[in-house]
């Protein structure tokens, strides 16, 4: 759609923008701002004037868990009604879509199709704006890359009005300041994305339990070239069988399963915030790891259910009451990483803090953007109720994380420093550069930006 | 060809565009007017895209009575098959806006009621002709009792229910079915900005429910559903209650 337009300074729409309080999916923090939601490229680009020159963010489904999709006193510019499908090529693969088009309309519209997404979070909730954003990853990384290496191009909406379409090669610095970066560029209006061709609706999966961490590292290392695969850890697990879990690969699955639609559950309220305690956790997981079985066995599994479980529990973030909840997660380089693996994992079972969800990863593609998240290594992420001790306990975590050289995903994150920021992340100079290029004046920010010292 | 094709008046609303899905996902041909030609070719994209249907943008502006007649004829060449209307073009300025600047007012009328009345008008002949065809127009229940704080909206949507009563009454013998939706307010980008309002739909939803609704003929409905106990109560309301309410 969109060529290139020429800058204009619109006045702003008071009709457009609203007084909300958003929360992200964590829900531990929230955002009171004004808010748009246009629903046209006409609308998109009238609310790049915010009321009283307040700062700008884009926000896709709210999916990231800290305050990467929050901008308190700010102004944010909510894309999920943008969302038609602009033209997809059978032969290339190539998608151009609008940003608010979520990876579970993908999946309905082009699994039938033979066509995936290259590179998919755990929820389907996710906008593919937000995706990019991100620079998100699935359990494929170790392959397929992050979903940055599949972008071939993307309008983007300047803070001068403007509409520039972004490429690798017309713009090198811009591409990757925008892959992985946090909205802080400009507003996606169109991105243009290479499907991958599968040849069903299934995958072939084996689930294998483990019982500590050395066998759950040597198993992701014997199952490198599986096209698939994750880990889940019993985060309360202490001792010789710190690290047990079960690990899950899987290929397509040459034959696929009868389409049959699913049905949703939601979690129509908040659980009390004692619900998940040392003890439900505890009793969830021990029945989680014994379900397993210990010698492998293949199930054809639909891609839907085997890429995002939790999407069958509607609001499940509900599970950890009012309070809300923090993630955590990190990768690790794959040598220096195993110690402190071990470490993080002891600190989190120490503390007591319940994790409902740990999942390990094994990466293995360095992200194309300034400030992608992804490098080869160890990926552990982990779920934390947010309790009065949470602060101290993310700064222990912090500080093995950088100590080993490794980073923390700022699409999970609520508690990094700006010093861990700037030794997790040194291209972020860089990606700086290029935003006093396209914009000057600072009009996009976030909740995020400013904790890091991003500005 | 498809066997049916809706005509979406006004097609870069939220509820046209959800209504558009929905006839497209059950096979429809469609013809996108509207005014704003970018974001109905988007439109007109995702549509063809997602459900291997037709999809024509169109260039119309609801309030030039002169071009509507022509526009009919142009719709009724394009498609020698069965024709349905959808007609969902509508404008709400904010009430004290519109009293202080008559002129938003005239607009509006324009866009809500004598640009769709002289758009149906011209449709008529080609209808009757045809003994086919249906028509759904989206009124609201704004327009069932005139509200304080927004009777010159209020009073272009009784206007439209008015029109459509006698318009179904002259194609009734060519079995032409009209029906006139009460709907409720939307989550739509007209509603946005507003004070929170009661029984807010998604326009996915309440488009489904239209469509199911137009499949059983012509007449009134209320969308949702909840509106019709409750419209119905705030008709039956004394006149000395009523005006002391402040909505």
């Amino acid at each position: 759609m969109a060529a290139e337009t020429n800058a204009a300074s619109p006045a702003v729409r008071p009709e457009l923008w609203k007084a909300l309080t958003l929360q992200s999916w964590g829900r531990a923090m929230p955002g009171p701002c004004l808010a748009a939601r246009p629903e046209r490229l006409r609308d998109l680009q009238a609310a790049l004037a915010a009321p009283e020159g307040r700062a700008l963010l884009p926000r896709g489904a709210g999916r990231s868990y800290g305050d990467a999709c929050l901008n308190p006193g700010g102004a944010v510019v909510l894309t999920e009604r943008l969302n038609r499908l602009l033209a997809f090529d059978p032969a290339s693969g190539l998608l151009l879509a609008e940003p608010g088009v979520t990876f579970a309309e993908l999946l309905r519209v082009f699994l039938p199709r033979g066509y995936l997404a290259p590179a998919s979070p755990g929820t389907a909730f996710v906008t593919l704006g937000g995706a990019v954003a991100h620079d998100v990853h699935g359990k494929n990384q170790h392959l397929a890359g992050s979903i940055g290496e599949h972008i071939a191009w993307f309008d983007l909406l300047l803070a001068d009005g403007s509409t520039r379409r972004v490429s690798p090669e017309s713009d090198p610095a811009l591409f990757q300041a925008t892959i992985g970066g946090l909205g802080l560029t400009g507003i996606l209006s169109a991105i243009c994305l290479r499907l991958a061709p599968v040849p069903s609706n299934a995958l072939l999966v084996r689930r294998q339990r483990m019982p500590d961490l050395d066998a759950f590292l040597a198993g992701f290392e014997a199952q490198a070239a599986a096209a698939y695969a994750v880990g889940w850890i019993d985060a309360l697990a202490k001792g010789a069988a710190l690290g047990r879990g079960v690990l899950e690969v899987a290929e397509p699955s040459p034959e696929g399963l009868p389409d049959r639609p699913p049905k949703p559950r939601r979690l129509p309220f908040d659980l009390p915030g004692l619900a998940l305690n040392r003890l439900s956790i505890s009793a969830f997981n021990e029945l989680y790891w014994r379900r397993a079985p210990l010698i492998p066995q293949e199930e054809r599994v639909a891609y839907e259910r085997f890429l995002y479980p939790l999407d069958a529990i509607l609001d499940w973030n509900r599970l950890y009451g009012r309070g809300g909840f923090h993630q955590f997660q990190c990768v690790l380089p794959f040598r220096e990483g195993e110690p402190a693996l071990r470490r993080l994992l002891e600190t989190v079972a120490a503390g007591g803090n319940a994790s409902f969800l740990a999942v390990l990863k094994a990466m293995g593609r360095e992200g194309i953007g300034m400030l992608s998240f992804a490098r080869p290594g160890y990926s552990l992420a982990l779920d934390i109720p947010a309790r009065p001790g949470s602060a101290a306990l993310f700064a222990a975590l912090e500080r093995i994380t950088v100590e080993a050289g490794g980073r923390i995903y700022l699409a999970k994150d609520s508690w990094l420093s700006p010093q861990g920021f700037a030794a997790m992340y040194p291209q972020a100079p860089d990606f700086q550069a290029v935003r006093a290029r396209v914009d000057p004046d600072g009009a996009f920010s976030s909740g995020l930006s400013r904790r890091l010292g991003l500005g | 060809m498809a066997d049916e094709t809706w005509l979406i008046l006004g097609a870069s609303s939220a509820l046209a565009r959800a209504f558009a899905q929905e006839a497209a996902a059950h096979g429809a041909d469609l013809l996108l007017a509207g005014r704003d030609m970018p974001d109905l070719e988007a439109l007109a994209a995702d549509l063809q895209l997602r459900h291997g249907v037709a999809a024509t943008p169109l260039s119309w502006d609801a309030a030039d009575l002169a071009a509507q007649p022509g526009f009919a004829a142009a719709c009724a060449e394009r498609v020698p098959g069965v024709l349905n209307l959808f007609l969902a073009a509508g404008a709400m300025p904010e009430q004290a806006a519109a009293e202080a600047e008559p002129s938003l007012a005239g607009a509006m009328w324009a866009v809500n009621v004598t640009g769709p009345a002289a758009l149906l008008g011209a449709f008529a002949p080609i209808l009757a002709a045809r003994k086919a065809g249906r028509v759904v127009a989206l009124g609201s229940v704004a327009g069932d009792r005139g509200r304080r704080r927004n009777h010159l909206y209020g009073a272009s949507k009784a206007a439209l229910a008015t029109f459509l009563q006698g318009y179904a009454a002259r194609l009734a013998a060519s079995g032409v079915e009209v029906l006139c939706v009460k709907a409720g307010p939307a989550d739509t980008a007209m509603t946005w900005a507003l004070p929170k309002l009661p029984f807010m739909a998604q326009p996915a939803a309440m488009a489904r429910a239209i469509w199911r609704r137009a499949g059983k003929g012509g007449g009134e409905a209320y969308v949702p559903l909840i509106w019709w106990p409750v419209m119905t109560l705030i008709r039956l309301l004394p006149r000395r209650i009523f005006n002391r309410l402040d909505f």
